[in-house]
């Protein structure tokens, strides 16, 4: 298969297209310690992001929504990459992959865990940037109920 | 034969009035099919305003000098062009505004803040662009109205029925779209005007997408306020209109104040100009105004029966060649459109769709459209859309069709 340039296999690699058609952990939680919905107001996507937290690690993770193929498959890696790490863990490397996506400056050439890299095309496409971290803000505001709960 | 061809469009004659279109995106011509979002604008419209600026610039209705004079001149010539173009009554019925979504505030806060009581109705329809839903969904909040909104058929058509059974003797203001910005269905106005002046109340008419593509007659369409944006009909951003019946402009109070709406002010009180003056506080938007006389030029040239034919072949042409495509669905499908296609794939989300035809330097739309409660109505987030004007082609459907059909071989 040939794509017409460059650009667009940068942005659409084989493995968004496969977690985009098969998403990982693509269920509800009926334990979870913090559920969070994210809204993308710009094209109307929503993802629903579920977790379950014991003894500050994530011992799981999944989301439910329909979106575009780069927020779709951004929620599916992040599920699969951030299941078994601490909560602490998981905010450092979002903040890396925002970084990352937005191109900040002296943090943006960092190197990202292998299932992160592929979304480093997506700094190409600003406008796709929110489509790529819906997710995770939504992960963020789940955790943030997680504490909250605990308190 | 018979039929008169004098009033064909030249499409090529017309692309190159249009300079941006020569340009390449991503490596390839542009091919622009968005200009139900912004129609690109002609050199006319570009000259007569850096014409304006270089020749004419001055304030107008304010000075005695020479400029300020052939300023005003032009500036009122509009209004007059402007009324010929609407088949208003008067040139005093049209008043200058930012675009549609200042004059629909203009006449939900004036008409709709002086005249609802708690208790009155006002009927939308769920094929509306947010400008002309939020505005009154918003006033009916403040004036303890009752806001309804009235539903669409699956083929994207307004059942007149459902729509009556909505309408009684407490409806005050009926508030629909010419034509939908997403389904392109083009509504039967002067019906739901006689609907609406049955029960009493007034008919808005949102002519943004009507301007564009179709012959507006006012007083034919029996509307009580009419509006348009210049970017949709090749003018420039950040003008529009509102034309209103003038004794209903006579007794709606100002929605701004200050400058240049006034009859005479003292300490104590201020009386207000007529309309159009009391609508139009401040310095106006001169220089766009000249644009959109222009604009306005352009479409009279062409003459709406050639634009319509063009528009017509475009639209029957893109709608067969779509439905070809595997896994396409067209939303909207109600006859008469203006020449608006809203699809979604089954393959891919608009968002990926709109990615992916961009790289073959095809401009669509993909989202929402600013018509949420139509997408919550058709139970999907956002659709792809391809909108097309007087400069568009057959040849850029093809290219359109042949990019959908990556999109299928990429996320198939």
């Amino acid at each position: 298969m040939s794509l017409p340039t460059p650009d667009l296999g940068e942005l659409y690699q084989s493995v968004i297209l496969d977690h985009n058609k098969t998403p990982r952990n693509f269920r509800a939680i009926e334990d979870a310690s913090g559920k969070a919905e994210g809204y993308n107001p710009l094209c109307g996507d929503r993802v629903e992001i579920w977790v379950k937290v014991e003894d500050g690690r994530i011992a799981d993770l999944s989301f439910l929504g329909n979106g575009c193929a780069i927020s779709k498959a951004s929620a599916s890696i992040m599920t699969a990459t951030l299941k078994g790490k601490t909560v602490e863990e998981a905010d450092a490397l979002f903040a890396r992959f925002h970084a990352t996506l937005t191109g900040e400056q002296g943090r943006g050439d960092e190197k990202l865990p292998t299932r992160l890299e592929v979304f480093r095309g997506v700094a190409r496409f600003p406008i796709r940037v929110k489509c790529a971290t819906l997710a995770w803000h939504a992960l963020r505001d789940a955790l943030a109920q997680t504490t909250t709960t605990k308190e | 034969m018979a039929m008169p061809v004098a009033h064909a469009l030249d499409v090529a004659t017309v692309r190159a009035a249009f300079p941006i279109l020569e340009r390449e995106v991503q490596g390839r011509r542009l091919v622009y099919l968005d200009s139900a979002a912004s129609a690109q604008r002609p050199r006319q419209v570009v000259e007569a305003m850096v014409r304006y600026t270089y020749e004419l610039n001055a304030n107008v209705h304010r000075g005695v000098h020479w400029l300020s004079q052939e300023a005003t001149q032009a500036y009122d010539g509009v209004r007059e062009q402007a009324a010929r173009f609407l088949n208003a009554r008067q040139p005093e019925e049209v008043i200058f505004a930012h675009g549609t979504t200042a004059a629909i505030n203009l006449i939900a806060t004036s008409y709709g803040g002086s005249t609802l009581q708690p208790g009155d109705e006002i009927v939308v329809t769920e094929m509306e662009h947010h400008s002309n839903f939020v505005p009154w969904q918003q006033l009916a909040a403040r004036t303890g109205a009752i806001f309804r909104v009235a539903p669409v058929d699956d083929d994207g058509s307004l059942p007149l029925d459902r729509l009556a059974s909505l309408l009684n003797p407490r409806t005050r203001i009926v508030a629909v779209t010419h034509a939908s910005n997403v389904l392109g269905t083009i509504l039967p106005i002067a019906e739901i005007a006689r609907m609406a002046h049955d029960v009493g109340a007034v008919l808005v008419v949102d002519g943004a997408q009507g301007a564009p593509h179709l012959p507006v007659d006012v007083q034919a369409l029996d509307c009580d306020f009419y509006v348009l944006s210049g970017h949709k009909m090749y003018g420039p951003t950040g003008i529009g209109l509102l034309w209103g019946r003038y004794d209903l402009l006579t007794r709606m109070p100002p929605a701004e104040t200050g400058g240049g709406m006034v009859a005479r002010v003292t300490a104590e009180r201020t009386t207000f100009a007529p309309p159009p003056a009391r609508f139009e506080a401040g310095t106006p938007p001169i220089t766009e105004v000249i644009g959109l006389g222009a604009a306005i030029t352009f479409l009279t040239d062409l003459g709406f029966d050639a634009i319509r034919a063009h528009e017509d072949d475009l639209l029957a042409y893109a709608t067969e060649r779509l439905q070809s495509v595997p896994g396409l669905r067209i939303l909207g499908t109600a006859s008469p459109k203006v020449s608006v296609v809203s699809f979604v794939m089954d393959a891919a989300h608009p968002h990926d769709i709109g990615t992916v035809v961009d790289s073959y330097g095809v401009a669509i739309r993909a989202g929402h459209h600013c018509a949420q409660p139509l997408m919550d109505r058709f139970g999907v987030s956002a659709t792809a859309r391809a909108s097309f004007g007087v400069y568009n082609t057959r040849e850029e459907v093809d290219i359109l069709v042949a990019a959908l059909d990556e999109v299928g071989r990429l996320f198939g």
